[in-house]
């Protein structure tokens, strides 16, 4: 059985062409025009209505308070929705090379780079959030309201007063420093090895490579579940759940196996990584399967707990996005269980599926497609209640956010031979075959 | 053709050949029981008399002789369960998900895990049968059609669900270790010398006769089990807990719960397979199969699998604070520093800081402290489960009903007879079942061996040898 293997050569420079990169800076203008086209439309046209919904929210929710200025609420929630999303995607490629050496993974090592690529785009989102947090972050924060705090203050909340330890300004931008600062240190540990794995050889850099892995999981064992609680459970400040952080991260992650799937196929149909085989095609594809069922069941789990014990402070996370808010959230809500689950399962279950250039395609946009949305009903019912919706301006965030992504990707990609040379494993993986 | 990086560590020493496999692990099947094991048989089997007495008592007596109260009404019954079923997730993790993953060095200990699994999960069946009371009644847990009137199982209690998803692990683990046992009946039905034995091992060998058609059913049925067990393993124990979540007790309802109660079972499971194998290796003299190099992955799945709950205790007690709930936030504090601190810090220092000097690479291939954390890591999970459940209930919403639970010898006797049990079966399995699986380990026997003899290997392990870099011993 296929003992007549022709290994195609391991020498492959990626170039990012002049042509990739206007149609990556046309994507992104246009993107730039649609929010901006969108925000004057809110501004003037549906500004009104929308204040007048935002009041209505205001008085009839809890966690409500957003007085004024609803369609720059519904900028800064999309931006944060997006840098959010795309810091996952990008933490996740980190994340997958660090569980790789943990396990001693050989199969992976001749796409390594893809996910090795990613957490480039670590500093954008980090910065965005940093600068999103001071300039928009009443407006997405509810705890940031200091007579929140103060008993004289007829906003005075007892709830929020108790969890002040940890939600406060201070406490939150040094997490948010931290969680940036250390995922993006480590990576460049990472990629500085593979590098120079590149140039030298050894087995140096790949033993140091798994040391600093290993300090990665470690890390991201506790930043995982205390950013997600940061970033987006604090958002709806009352409520809480003790799944959130694995949740998130199931999220997080399946949405960045999508994306190395995606590039591994789409950089395959540019005459790149000529030696990943239809093994390796489709063991990404169960991976991207799998997690995506793994998602399922926290989402799952989480939601029926909560539904079973139908206790009130808890339910109300999923009554507002189910019927609160005139109903506005149900459809993502559905949306992002079809295309995070239904579709994904049923069209990656075939063997043959998961090497099949198209049907990869087709199941990790939605994947992708439908974790935007796991976010989108996260986050938005919390910041801009009812004055959310789908129109330009979140289409042209996530044109932004995902042409500045692959730009940077593309050039990082474009840095190195696309295939690690001298890694130990190399080998096994050219060899990968499973069938 | 398939490659083996030279920084892979081999997983079977002693330059064995295929037919050295065989004679190994056949031995002990082979001959007659040694005197070790007469003398381990005999103890496991005066346990299990005893426990069996007091589980007898228990029946002709009823639960009251059990130190339940009015406020704790579940406590080492459910606790002794929860740890058993725990235990028992090993094996199928082990033979299905390694599977799945490809994990060469799951082949010399998946036989005897997923043994452990059967017997582990009949271990715990037998207190859902206990806590009962009347055990001849166990049958209205099923949706049998009746004449009772009204009686009918309430699909909406967690407690149904346990019973469908405990079942269907059992009889999928039951299968997928019978079916993996078949090429090796054969190969004992092929050796046997007398008729008795010849025609038993050939009754379940059930007409294998090693053709390329018989192992490609072999190989194509093993990976559908996998596929199918899966998301069982996870299933189980996701429904054990949420037997805890779906309540509005606190300290029982967190959403964290079903992969939290995951991440523990697999813990728990393997440190017992880590007892079991450091034993079994050393009375079959299995040393070159059950490498140091299995005990380290099996360490380090320990230590993964440890801090995974670890960062769950940390989520819950955190979240416990950060809600703002007051009786949540009591459950917590009276956990740690209420009359059963000290079964909380047992769970604590047992179950999350002792499996961390598994970062120690001395420590984790040392086989007396791996068998000694083993230990403790199985102390700890019971004491997590006595945790969740004694000091959730004992002090309720009503302060006039705050009451203590001390277990009575029956309470101890019944758990003593889970013991028995066990390793009655467990013995029993070790002397009339091959404890390795000889075909799967002559499967990469090729690819990972330590130094295969040339005239089995064909092809010259010309890099592996002469430049071992997987060694990191100092030479």
């Amino acid at each position: 059985m296929a003992s007549v293997h022709s290994i195609p050569s391991i020498e492959e420079q990626f170039e990012f062409t002049s042509d990739a990169k206007r149609r990556l800076l046309i994507g992104g203008a246009i993107g730039l025009v649609l929010v901006i086209g969108g925000a004057f439309l809110l501004a003037s046209g549906g500004g009104h209505e929308a204040a007048h919904h935002g009041a209505e929210h205001a008085a009839g929710s809890h966690d409500g308070g957003h007085e004024g200025g609803s369609w720059m609420t519904r900028i800064w929630a999309n931006i944060w929705l997006n840098a959010v999303y795309f810091t996952g995607i990008s933490v996740v490629g980190m994340f997958f090379m660090s569980y790789n050496y943990l396990a001693q993974a050989g199969w992976s090592v001749v796409f390594k780079r893809i996910p090795e690529a990613m957490p480039a785009f670590l500093p954008v989102t980090g910065v965005i959030m940093l600068v999103t947090f001071f300039l928009g972050g009443h407006d997405l924060f509810h705890w940031t309201h200091s007579d929140l705090y103060d008993p004289a203050s007829e906003h005075f909340d007892p709830i929020i007063n108790g969890k002040k330890g940890f939600l406060n300004t201070p406490f939150f931008l040094i997490r948010l420093v931290i969680y940036f600062v250390a995922w993006y240190f480590l990576w460049r540990v990472l990629r500085n090895a593979s590098l120079q794995e590149d140039e030298i050889g050894g087995l140096d850099n790949y033993n140091k490579s798994v040391k600093y892995g290993v300090t990665f999981l470690v890390i991201f064992a506790v930043t995982s579940s205390t950013s997600a609680w940061d970033f987006v459970m604090s958002i709806d400040t009352h409520w809480f759940s003790t799944m959130f952080g694995w949740y998130t991260l199931a999220s997080w992650h399946v949405a960045g196996l999508a994306v190395i799937t995606l590039t591994v196929v789409s950089l395959r149909e540019k005459g790149y990584l000529k030696a990943v085989n239809s093994s390796h095609l489709r063991d990404l594809g169960k991976f991207v399967f799998a997690f995506s069922i793994f998602w399922t069941y926290v989402w799952f789990a989480q939601f029926l707990l909560i539904y079973y014990a139908n206790l009130p402070e808890e339910t109300i996370y999923y009554k507002e996005r189910f019927a609160g808010f005139g109903g506005i959230y149900k459809a993502p809500f559905f949306i992002s269980l079809f295309l995070n689950f239904f579709f994904p399962f049923l069209v990656l279950m075939t063997r043959d599926a998961k090497a099949t250039h198209s049907i990869l395609k087709v199941a990790c946009w939605s994947v992708l497609i439908g974790h935007y949305f796991d976010f989108y009903t996260n986050i938005m019912p919390g910041t801009v209640g009812a004055s959310g919706g789908f129109g330009p301006v979140e289409f042209g965030f996530i044109l932004l956010f995902a042409c500045s992504f692959i730009w940077f990707v593309s050039a990082q990609l474009a840095k190195a031979n696309l295939i690690p040379k001298n890694h130990p494993m190399l080998e096994e993986s050219l060899h990968h075959d499973i069938a | 053709m398939h490659v083996t990086s030279p920084v892979r560590p081999p997983l079977i020493t002693g330059g064995k050949t295929y037919a050295d496999v065989t004679e190994d692990i056949c031995r002990q099947v082979e001959g007659k029981p040694t005197k070790q094991w007469m003398i381990a048989f005999t103890i496991s089997v005066i346990v299990l008399i005893y426990g069996t007495a007091c589980l007898f008592w228990t029946w002709w007596e009823g639960l009251g002789v059990w130190g339940l109260n009015k406020t704790v009404g579940w406590a080492w019954d459910i606790t002794n369960f929860v740890w058993w079923v725990g235990i028992g997730h090993a094996g199928t993790l082990i033979s299905a998900i390694l599977l799945l993953f490809r994990q060469k060095w799951r082949t010399s200990i998946n036989r005897a895990a997923e043994a452990m699994t059967i017997f582990a999960v009949l271990c715990a069946a037998s207190f859902i049968l206990m806590h009962m009371g009347r055990p001849w009644l166990a049958y209205w847990a099923l949706p049998l059609p009746n004449a009772f009137g009204s009686l009918w199982v309430n699909f909406n209690s967690p407690l149904v669900w346990d019973v469908f998803a405990i079942s269907t692990y059992f009889s999928v683990s039951l299968v997928f270790w019978y079916i993996g046992l078949i090429p090796d009946l054969a190969t004992i039905r092929d050796r046997a010398q007398s008729k008795v034995s010849r025609f038993i091992y050939g009754t379940f060998a059930m007409g294998w006769n090693g053709s390329a058609k018989t192992w490609s059913r072999y190989e194509y049925i093993s990976l559908i089990l996998a596929g199918l067990s899966t998301p069982l393993v996870l299933s189980v124990h996701t429904i054990v807990s949420m037997d805890f979540a779906t309540s509005v007790i606190p300290g029982w309802h967190t959403t964290i719960f079903p992969p939290y109660f995951v991440a523990g079972a697999i813990f728990s499971g393997f440190a017992m397979v880590q007892n079991l194998m450091l034993i079994t290796r050393v009375v079959y003299r299995l040393e070159d199969y059950i490498t140091l190099e299995h005990i380290e992955s099996m360490n380090k799945v320990i230590t993964l699998t440890g801090s995974i709950v670890g960062v769950a205790y940390l989520t819950e007690f955190f979240i416990a604070w950060y809600s703002g709930v007051e009786y949540e936030s009591y459950a917590f504090i009276n956990r740690a520093t209420g009359p059963y601190w000290w079964a909380y810090w047992a769970m604590m220092t047992c179950n999350v800081i002792s499996p961390q000097l598994f970062w120690s690479r001395k420590l984790r291939r040392s086989v007396t402290w791996t068998f000694f954390i083993s230990v403790i890591v199985n102390i700890g999970m019971w004491f997590e489960r006595f945790v969740i459940i004694v000091t959730s209930l004992h002090r309720d919403y009503l302060p006039s009903s705050w009451a203590m639970f001390s277990p009575t010898r029956y309470d101890i006797g019944d758990y003593i007879f889970s013991f028995g049990l066990f390793f009655t079966l467990f013995l029993l399995f070790s002397k009339y079942l091959p404890v390795i699986n000889m075909a799967e380990v002559k499967a990469v026997i090729k690819s990972s061996s330590e130094k295969l003899p040339q005239k089995v290997s064909g092809v010259a392990k010309a890099q592996r040898i002469s430049n071992p870099s997987f060694n990191k011993d100092p030479q």
